[in-house]
């Protein structure tokens, strides 16, 4: 017994110390490997208060060393600034504003896209931030500076942001010109993988319909459903992230998806390409909120202010392959990243042919979000709907005669 | 006949065991493919030990655990004692309570204790975590405990409470140095019981731990993104683990049953 | 006196299962100002081919299960006792892994590319699509659950006096007869715990459906999750789904507790 303990420690030992072997002699490759930031004494206020801060953030959107010779921004953080980072993840915007208004956690720092921070602001869900404490700012591009869904600047800090389109494997789709109607083409019947969220599942359709994507009309919305409930008989699965999984192992060949992952995927699959459909799409940005509630104002400021980094939004950019708003990381990129013609599309195509999501009416928003539990929900296959009434009255049946015959034997009994 | 039940345990274990065999078998596979193997490596269990999220969310589900699977222990020893001393109708009473958690999904036991911690959240201040997740813990753990408690009374010599007493014990000292032995075998299979599901459950922490990540919560989050075999190398380990440890409960089980019969 | 040290426990019982429930129901009769409203449950009936799916796929897991586990407790209880414990551990250690672990083993196995496709390849057969199906589904529950259908079985059988049977033998059985008129009646508190213990699970899984349904089918507990954690925060329409699915339950469970006339249920 003690031996099999003894073994035990011993392989784990084992295992730590050549792992660290591991690190010792690992090459570095090029890109960020440190941070290198403007003002090192601002980030040294609260060194020794051994502070925590609930960052809550999209999955797989921030480098976190997963890959050799990538950083960890977190731990980077925390070095710096003593300040623990909790960081958790979710999927869809709407998860994210679930857990926020059910009251269920409390985070400090957050990333929600444009249009969620509209409606955030509207319910008064965020804190305004102090710009005076968030120095770096000034290194996000002009243009992203003023912005729609935050029109007084006061609540938000863009961290990325990118398009909409559709990643395809080349070994499988053979078609030249990929526009959204692929993704209702019997041919790929099975192999479509379709968003799990309600407002980029609805733009898609709403874009095939040439309505506009913030639409607030009630027929429109219908339509849009019903066009999504044609194409459920295709889809293979509603998913989020899981298309990292699905594309890059070929389980699935056509997938709508953002930009940045988009690249990322390419990069680890030759198979994957990805298009930008010309007769337009969504043009997203997601930005650093703080929500009401927050226990740490300055830290999470302290937290945004870091991300806000040359360094730090080329690391974001080169790891999560999403567009920098940040000027100065867009400077240090190379040019093959900037004419890739997929994270920076030209400034006619986007003033042309992109749409920003607005946060809807509350009405429109009850809308869709029914239509789209209703579509999710309805299926062609429908099991028989006698069975379960069915089943049901067997059941009572039965336990009736059971209760009689039960009945009986008492009285039997009595005699 | 033999033959052919042999041949149906074979099938069942069959079915039981290739999904595990399988997770394991990629666990030391070189690529992150999941259905072609490419060459053997302990890269993967290597990262794992490095993964500060999957550490950290270990240790606090071993913190919730333990401290839940104690504290329903204690509630649960207590309230069964209670419980056996009661009338006929409080006690079936109490007993189809101590049924609801059992047979009350788990999603809406998840989700009212969500909601209920919500509605102390906003008035009292307190923030979703180690708290409330314990609560929620404790809360689905002692019926079990009692469960597995009640029956060991029923097994019990009568009157051996009141024999020490009059011997001279005061009643504390007569609980632990007389009912307590008799109903050790149902206390501790309660523990171990209150213990593995607290170290298992997902679902009502997934509505209660507010921003505390435990490991199942972690795992289901690692199979929402992109998939790293860290998460087969974690099976293993888990899978190792319970082998180990029910393989030596076995072995106590069985030198104690030698015992008794040498006795 | 010693009544007394049951106190804590109905307190904190009361506080946190009872309050809850009220509060489930509470909201399930409020809307979001809080004022009385019967909508929502209204509003659960444009659910209703959710209802039917999930007590479809639950009711056809549960029976897939029984016929599982009952020829195989009867194996388990008639093995040699010598190593009877060692064969129960072995079929009950799977339990023991993390749920989403096993479930998500047979994500990577159903697979379009997996490992079941792979294997019928070599014999030619084109792949199937059987992950994202409702068959998928069945199976994750199947392999999730069966431990909770085999156990309280093997408990009830194993615990049958051998004598009995014998004399059912001896007054002209056949090993048919013996097993209708003699072990299943015998074996129905075992049966009626392990379908119990079975469909509860199933009917209000969300992840199962999650990960092998492709987010296209649906249950009761997807449903449930969407209006609290997920992409249609709706508390109020969530609490009334809960009320539904408990009433459910509650019916179910009224109407499988009739065959059972013991009145303490094995439950584990």
């Amino acid at each position: 017994m003690k031996k099999i303990v003894l073994l035990l420690l011993t392989i784990t030992a084992s295992m730590y110390i050549c792992s660290c072997a591991h690190i010792d002699d690992e090459e570095t490759d090029t890109g960020v490997t440190s941070v290198t930031v403007e003002d090192s004494d601002y980030y040294t206020r609260f060194k020794n208060d051994g502070l925590s801060i609930n960052v809550y953030n999209w999955g797989e959107y921030i480098p976190d060393g997963s890959e050799e010779g990538t950083l960890n921004l977190n731990d980077e953080f925390t070095r710096l600034t003593g300040i623990r980072v909790n960081y958790t993840t979710y999927a869809t915007n709407e998860e994210l504003y679930a857990k926020l208004k059910g009251g269920g956690a409390t985070y400090d720092v957050v990333i929600p896209s444009d249009y969620m921070i509209s409606r955030m602001i509207k319910e008064d869900m965020l804190e305004p931030l102090d710009f005076t404490q968030i120095p770096n700012y000034k290194n996000i591009m002009d243009k992203f500076q003023v912005t729609e869904y935050d029109p007084d600047t006061m609540y938000s800090v863009p961290y990325t942001w990118g398009t909409v389109g559709i990643i395809y494997d080349t070994t499988a789709v053979d078609e030249t010109e990929i526009d959204w109607d692929i993704l209702w083409n019997e041919k790929y019947a099975d192999s479509v993988l379709m968003f799990d969220n309600p407002r980029d599942a609805f733009a898609i359709a709403e874009n095939m319909l040439g309505f506009s994507l913030n639409t607030e009309n009630t027929d429109e919305l219908r339509k849009a459903a019903e066009k999504l409930k044609e194409q459920k008989k295709i889809v293979q699965a509603y998913v989020m992230d899981e298309i990292f999984d699905k594309m890059g192992a070929g389980e699935a060949v056509l997938a709508p998806y953002y930009a940045g992952d988009a690249i990322t995927l390419m990069d680890d699959f030759e198979h994957i390409g990805f298009v930008i459909p010309k007769s337009g799409t969504n043009l997203f940005i997601d930005a650093m909120c703080i929500p009401r509630g927050c226990r740490n104002k300055e830290a999470a400021e302290m937290y945004i202010n870091f991300m806000c980094e040359a360094d730090s939004a080329k690391a974001v950019s080169d790891f999560i392959g999403y567009s920098t708003p940040n000027q100065k990381a867009y400077e240090m990129l190379e040019d093959e990243v900037k004419n890739d013609g997929i994270s920076y599309p030209d400034d006619d195509f986007i003033a042309e042919k992109t749409t920003i999501f607005r946060n809807l009416s509350d009405e429109a928003n009850l809308t869709m979000q029914t239509l789209w539990t209703e579509m999710k929900s309805s299926e062609e296959q429908t099991p028989n709907r006698v069975i379960v009434p069915a089943f049901m009255t067997v059941c009572i049946i039965a336990s009736l005669v059971i209760l009689i015959r039960r009945y009986i034997k008492k009285k039997k009994d009595i005699f | 006949m033999k033959k052919l039940s042999k041949l149906y345990l074979a099938l069942v274990m069959l079915f039981l065991y290739v999904p595990i065999f399988v997770l394991i078998v990629f666990s030391f596979n070189v690529t992150k493919s999941r259905s072609v193997f490419s060459g053997f490596t302990f890269d993967w269990y290597i990262k794992l030990f490095h993964n500060e999220l999957i550490m950290k969310s270990f240790l606090n589900t071993v913190i919730v655990a333990v401290i839940a699977s104690v504290a329903s222990t204690v509630l649960g020893t207590a309230a069964a004692i209670g419980i056996n001393n009661m009338k006929k109708l409080p006690r079936s009473i109490i007993m189809q309570g101590t049924n609801i958690p059992i047979v009350n999904p788990e999603i809406v036991m998840g989700v009212s204790m969500m909601l209920l911690f919500v509605f102390f959240a906003a008035r009292m201040n307190f923030e979703f975590g180690f708290v409330t997740l314990i609560i929620a813990h404790i809360t689905f753990d002692v019926p079990y405990v009692i469960l597995s408690i009640m029956p060991k009374f029923r097994q019990m010599t009568p009157n051996v409470y009141e024999a020490a007493q009059d011997l001279g014990c005061n009643p504390v000292s007569a609980f632990f140095k007389v009912i307590l032995p008799e109903i050790m075998p149902g206390v501790v299979s309660g523990f171990l019981m209150a213990f593995t599901f607290s170290l298992d459950d997902f679902v009502v922490s997934y509505f209660t731990s507010g921003t505390t990540q435990t490991l199942p919560i972690t795992i289901y989050s690692m199979t929402r993104r992109k998939v790293s075999p860290e998460i087969n190398a974690l099976s293993t380990i888990i899978f190792v683990v319970v082998v180990a440890v029910l393989v030596i409960k076995n072995i106590i089980e069985r030198r104690n049953a030698v015992k008794r019969g040498v006795k | 006196m010693k009544k007394l040290t049951s106190a804590p426990y109905i307190l904190w019982m009361a506080v946190f299962i009872i309050v809850p429930l009220l509060m489930v129901a509470y909201f399930a009769f409020t809307n979001d100002t809080g004022e009385f409203t019967l909508d929502n449950l209204a509003a659960v009936s444009q659910y209703s081919n959710i209802f039917i799916r999930s007590i479809w796929l639950a009711a056809i897991s549960t029976v897939i299960c029984l016929i599982i586990a009952y020829p195989l407790a009867i194996i388990l209880a008639r093995t040699d006792k010598s190593y009877q414990s060692t064969v129960l551990m072995i079929v009950m250690l799977p339990m023991w892994m993390n749920f989403l672990l096993r479930t998500y083993a047979w994500m990577t196995l159903l697979g379009n590319n997996g490992l079941i496709n792979g294997f019928l390849g070599i014999f030619g057969i084109a792949p199937k699509r059987m992950l994202n199906t409702q068959g998928a589904i069945v199976l994750g529950m199947v392999y999730n659950y069966l431990p909770y259908m085999i156990l309280p079985l093997y408990t009830v059988i194993e615990k049958i006096d051998k004598r009995i049977i014998e004399a059912a033998q001896d007054l002209g059985c056949n090993s048919a007869m013996t097993m209708l008129k003699v072990i299943v009646p015998l074996s129905m508190p075992g049966i009626m715990s392990g379908i119990t213990m079975v469909f509860v699970p199933a009917i209000s899984t969300f992840i199962i459906s999650r990960m092998l349904g492709g987010g296209s089918n649906l249950l009761i507990g997807d449903l449930i999750e969407m209006q609290f954690l997920g992409n249609s925060y709706n508390p109020n329409l969530g609490a009334a789904i809960s009320l539904v699915l408990m009433v459910i339950i509650l019916l179910i469970m009224t109407i499988l507790n009739q065959f059972d006339d013991d009145e303490d249920r094995v439950l584990m």
